[in-house]
């Protein structure tokens, strides 16, 4: 009998050993993941003579949105033409298996680190819901920003930035001068 | 070495799509690496209590800047083979300030929100879902704002060609500014985190 009531206990206490060691670790100095950063874009320039990209990626696929359901409506339109070239499928892009590697490198560090799991980026003061219509608003401003501006955070800011670009200098600046001005009105969402 | 590698024909097509791919998990590993699948830790940017983004994305190009610099210098990388996305000055800042205004709404921006939804963030699907709708309201547009979209052309240019100064004295600059910009941003988020500390008491 006294075997048995001290086995229960110590097999709990194991459990929730185990929960612990699944706790997500740090993420690393921004410093050395920057050198990082700077490695992959340095790698691009030189081995492709071009930099890095994402939204260019996600203007393929709506292209080709279009295009499968209205394609006249596509054919008479020079933006999404730009994405459909003829002959070749609008898949076999640069940027769009850029962009699949991305999605598979974030997703092997966040795997290596503990910090995948299915979850929602709000503070305690705004409900899921709210959440939700932000990240979607925010997402269709970023879409529409990206394209007037010819590239978004990666391909004018990190690699115009890095190549002196005039335009691209001028696009982050008012990144982050957009971005501060319009912080204090979504603070709730953060904070 | 003749660089870019690509436009001096060493592999073709088919081959860049598998670089690019490469390319890619390198880009994603970093970004996330960095803590940016997360949107609290990439908006904490703006308002001061984590200058993680500025850092990162700093450091990242004063290291490719600084690369491809000497590179070019020592003869191996043709800057001429290099893209530039020509400038044009009114669409770029309009553009700059409608993305930043939705990247602080939103928490991130196209790249990240890909590190975001590989880790499981449910508003980061929501923010992907928002960045499709909107390039397609922006294709919609396509034609009546063409004209806007294609004017105030500079061309291909860059910031020492546009001062008239050494691309070398500009890197020097840039690295310099760099420098400062990071003793300022640790000095920031030491404040802030006093002045939390000081508010929580």
């Amino acid at each position: 009998m006294d075997t048995l009531t001290e086995t229960i206990p110590a097999s709990k206490t194991e459990t929730k050993k185990t929960v612990k060691e699944k706790t997500a670790q740090p993420y690393w100095n921004p410093y050395f993941s920057g050198i990082g950063l700077g490695l992959v874009l340095l790698a691009a320039f030189v081995i492709m003579g071009r930099g890095l990209g994402a939204s260019g990626a996600f203007s393929t696929v709506v292209a080709v949105g279009v295009n499968t359901i209205a394609p006249h409506h596509a054919e008479g339109n020079t933006f999404y033409q730009g994405y459909l070239s003829d002959g070749v499928s609008p898949f076999k892009n640069w940027l769009v298996f850029e962009v699949l590697g991305l999605i598979v490198g974030g997703f092997i560090s966040g795997a290596l680190a503990g910090r995948v799991k299915k979850m929602t980026e709000k503070s305690a003061h705004i409900s899921f819901n709210k959440r939700y219509m932000f990240a979607f608003i925010g997402g269709a401003l970023m879409g529409i920003g990206a394209k007037l501006a010819r590239g978004c955070t990666s391909g004018q800011a990190l690699t115009g930035g890095a190549l002196l670009n005039v335009g691209s200098w001028i696009f982050m600046l008012m990144v982050f001068a957009g971005a501060y001005a319009a912080a204090y009105f979504v603070r709730r969402q953060w904070l | 070495m003749n660089a870019p590698l690509f436009k001096f024909g060493l592999f073709g097509n088919e081959v860049s799509l598998i670089v690019a791919f490469i390319i890619g998990i390198g880009f994603g590993f970093f970004l996330e690496r960095a803590g940016f699948g997360s949107a609290r830790k990439l908006a904490a940017q703006f308002y001061f209590r984590d200058m993680a983004v500025f850092k990162v994305m700093f450091t990242a190009i004063i290291t490719a800047m600084l690369g491809l610099f000497y590179l070019s210098w020592i003869g191996w990388v043709d800057l001429s083979q290099v893209y530039l996305v020509p400038t044009n000055v009114w669409p770029d800042l309009l553009g700059g300030l409608i993305l930043g205004v939705g990247f602080v709404i939103g928490g991130y921006c196209p790249g990240t929100s890909c590190v975001a939804g590989a880790t499981g963030k449910v508003d980061g699907y929501w923010f992907i879902l928002g960045l499709v709708f909107g390039i397609f309201a922006f294709g919609e547009a396509y034609p009546w704002i063409s004209d806007f979209y294609n004017s105030s052309y500079m061309g291909q240019i860059t910031l020492p060609q546009l001062f008239n100064i050494s691309y070398g004295v500009l890197v020097f600059v840039v690295v310099l500014i760099a420098l400062g910009g990071f003793l300022l941003a640790e000095k920031v988020e030491k404040y802030f985190a006093k002045k939390d500390a000081e508010a929580a008491r």
